[in-house]
């Protein structure tokens, strides 16, 4: 009987170690589909619903997934692996099932004006480092930001230099000009992010926010005004309405990154003119301001005479017109040769009493 | 709120690392989900709802008051929380007479619905009744489907994509081979899916490769397809659009044979082989230079002979 039982133990010792060895073995009809980039595996078998009714269900579908998941192991168990802190690690590769992003992909940001202008010149970014020694506080500081060094606005002392007023708050002075470079700072990000989304920002006047001067609104009327299909062909203007013909800048300025060899040019013109040794005057410019001169003094003085009534006098009206056309005359007089030229200068007496 | 990210500047730092991370990236590693309760819960759907909150518990948010929202007809509330929340999976729960115990599994793609699958859950067994032991939270699970339905019919592939998205956690690049403890199963069967969640138990075989045995654990559920709302083909085509960024650089005029040796391609410029320059040794120049001095000699004899 004793050797029965021994004989029974060890026969079952037996079949529990050939089980263990067959163990990783699985029959299935078709092969599963693998990814293991998401630890992913997909049987197509056919599911047999008999036995699943048989079985009472939870059985069978454990036994499924046993099997499953045992081809699943085999499959990651091939991939190749490596150690990572003490740690066996099997490197997963890319996964082939497509799943949809969560956010469209982000799109290249565009250039700032900076960005676009350093790349022109060749400007290239030079790393600094984040402390700076500051000599005041004898001490390690930031280079920006809270408790920054060299903070001019943080002065305890400030000596008032001789060409200031002396009633003038220096350090007033110097907290509004920080805020303007910072309001300047924030208004060129803004417009780079403009530019970035290609939101058009409307020009001065269109968006009004402050009390805005006449200029400003003569502005707004003129840009207005030509916004229509036909650039402002077919509007109609008021009974006393001049349109004007000069719109936008007065004065044009050569783009700031171009042409290298003009820019070189004018620079070495410049430096010549620096070196010689005789002073360039402007014979005409000269001339036209001293014109200028002689027309205040005399619109003065007749409006010295006549300045007690405060009313526009046929005279004083005279005056007036004079010293405007004066005025006007100096824009426009140029390459006008000494003394006093006659109608060029549009020094006509009944002037109107327009532009002020 | 994409148009005001560069208008409004963030401003602390915790704040820009918070903004950073809801930008979107090149390569997406983690999707958050979630989990909303509609006008009327019951217990088993509640129950549901922990339940899988609990498998996908870091990336997932569970709101605990209930919504009236009816995702079909209209969506805009879902897409108004996922875009405060900054999650593109979303489990809404509700429960009336006509739809008991309804589950919608949902994805979106830039915060606009893009499939919606309602499930109905016939019987449900939570983590509580089994009382068994669970993995670490946060384990990358095993994800098996089986049952041919989900290849042949649409809807169960489109079904089989939102699951996989939906439980796959987040991408690695690896993985620790004795941290493969959970593995999920769902099994199409008539109509049904039954999905199942095990424990993974790794013993020794004869081989290095371990036996499976698995342990029951975790939520259980058996569904029923109810309807759906499947994205546009073009709407689907752009979700899955890939950046520039991500494909590798093929290298050119590199190539390998049968023995593995690495072949280079050069392309040069035509060559004048005439006038190339090559390396210079004073013996192999031209012999002028010799013969100069021997002419010269000679007309001198022959004057003075003369």
């Amino acid at each position: 009987m004793a050797s029965c039982s021994i004989e029974d133990v060890l026969a079952k010792a037996e079949r529990d170690e050939a089980e263990k060895l067959r163990s990783i073995a699985v029959n299935k009809e078709l092969d599963l589909e693998f990814d293991p980039g998401h630890l992913l595996a997909f049987d197509k078998n056919r599911v047999d619903t008999r036995e699943f009714k048989d079985n009472k269900g939870e059985d069978f579908l454990r036994s499924l997934a046993r099997d499953n998941t045992q081809l699943l192991i085999n499959e990651i168990w091939k991939l190749p692996t490596e150690k990572v802190d003490e740690v066996i690690v099997a490197k997963l590769p890319d996964s082939t099932t497509p799943l949809p992003r969560e956010k469209p992909a982000p799109k290249p940001k565009p250039p700032t004006k900076w960005e676009q202008f350093a790349k022109l010149k060749g400007i290239q970014k030079k790393k600094k480092t984040n402390m700076v020694w500051d000599e005041v506080h004898k001490e390690w500081k930031r280079r920006w930001g809270y408790k920054r060094a060299n903070d001019d606005t943080k002065e305890w002392l400030i000596e008032v230099p001789v060409t200031a007023d002396p009633n003038e708050d220096q350090f007033a002075k110097r907290n509004k000009a920080k805020k303007e470079r910072v309001a300047r700072n924030e208004y060129n990000r803004l417009k780079n992010v403009a530019r970035a989304q290609k939101i058009k920002v409307p020009g001065i006047g269109l968006a009004p926010t402050s009390q805005q001067s006449k200029s400003e609104l003569a502005q707004a009327v003129n840009v207005a005004k030509i916004s229509t299909a036909s650039v402002g062909k077919f509007q109609e203007k008021l009974p006393k309405e001049k349109t004007s013909k000069n719109t936008g800048k007065k004065r044009k300025f050569q783009p700031l990154i171009g042409d290298f060899g003009s820019e070189k040019q004018k620079q070495l013109d410049l430096l010549k003119v620096m070196d010689s040794k005789k002073p360039r005057l402007d014979v005409t410019k000269a001339v036209n301001k001293q014109m200028r001169e002689e027309d205040r003094e005399s619109a003065q003085k007749s409006k010295k005479s006549f300045g007690k009534k405060g009313r526009k006098g046929n005279m004083s009206g005279k005056g007036k017109g004079k010293g405007m056309a004066g005025g006007k005359g100096k824009g426009k007089g140029k390459g006008m040769a000494g003394g006093k030229g006659p109608k060029g200068k549009g020094r006509k007496p009944n002037m109107k009493q327009g532009k002020r | 709120m994409t148009h005001l990210d560069g208008i409004v500047k963030a401003k602390t730092r915790r704040a820009k690392r918070f903004l950073q991370s809801r930008e979107p990236k090149l390569t997406e590693s983690l999707k958050n989900c979630m989990i909303i309760k509609g006008g009327n819960t019951s217990e088993t759907l509640s129950q549901a709802l922990k339940d899988v909150y609990a498998l996908k518990k870091p990336n997932a948010v569970l709101y605990k008051k209930k919504n009236m929202v009816r995702p079909f007809e209209d969506s805009t509330a879902l897409e108004f929380f996922s875009k405060k929340s900054d999650c593109s999976l979303f489990l809404f729960g509700s429960h009336n007479k006509k739809r008991p115990n309804n589950l919608i599994f949902g994805r979106m793609f830039d915060f606009h619905v893009l499939d919606m699958f309602e499930l109905g859950v016939e019987r449900c067994v939570s983590l509580k009744a089994l009382k068994k032991d669970t993995c670490p939270v946060g384990t990358k699970p095993l994800l098996v489907f089986a049952g041919e339905l989900f290849d042949t019919d649409r809807e169960h592939q489109r079904l089989r994509s939102v699951l996989t998205d939906f439980f796959c956690g987040p991408r690695v690049s690896a993985v620790r081979l004795a941290g493969l403890e959970h593995v999920l199963h769902f099994t199409a069967l008539e109509g049904r899916i039954y999905m199942r969640s095990y424990r993974v138990l790794l013993k020794k075989s004869g081989c290095r490769t371990p036996r499976v045995q698995l342990e029951d654990m975790g939520p259980s559920f058996d569904f029923s397809m109810r309807r759906s709302h499947m994205a546009s083909d073009d709407l689907y085509r752009t979700a899955h659009k890939k950046p520039k960024g991500v494909k590798p650089k093929k290298k050119k005029n590199i190539s390998h044979d049968a023995f593995g040796t690495r072949f280079g391609r050069l392309h040069m410029q035509k060559q004048n082989l005439d006038k190339l320059q090559t390396r210079k040794m004073k013996g192999l120049r031209k012999r002028k230079r010799r013969g100069e001095p021997a002419e010269s000699v000679p007309p001198k004899t022959a004057k003075t002979d003369v």
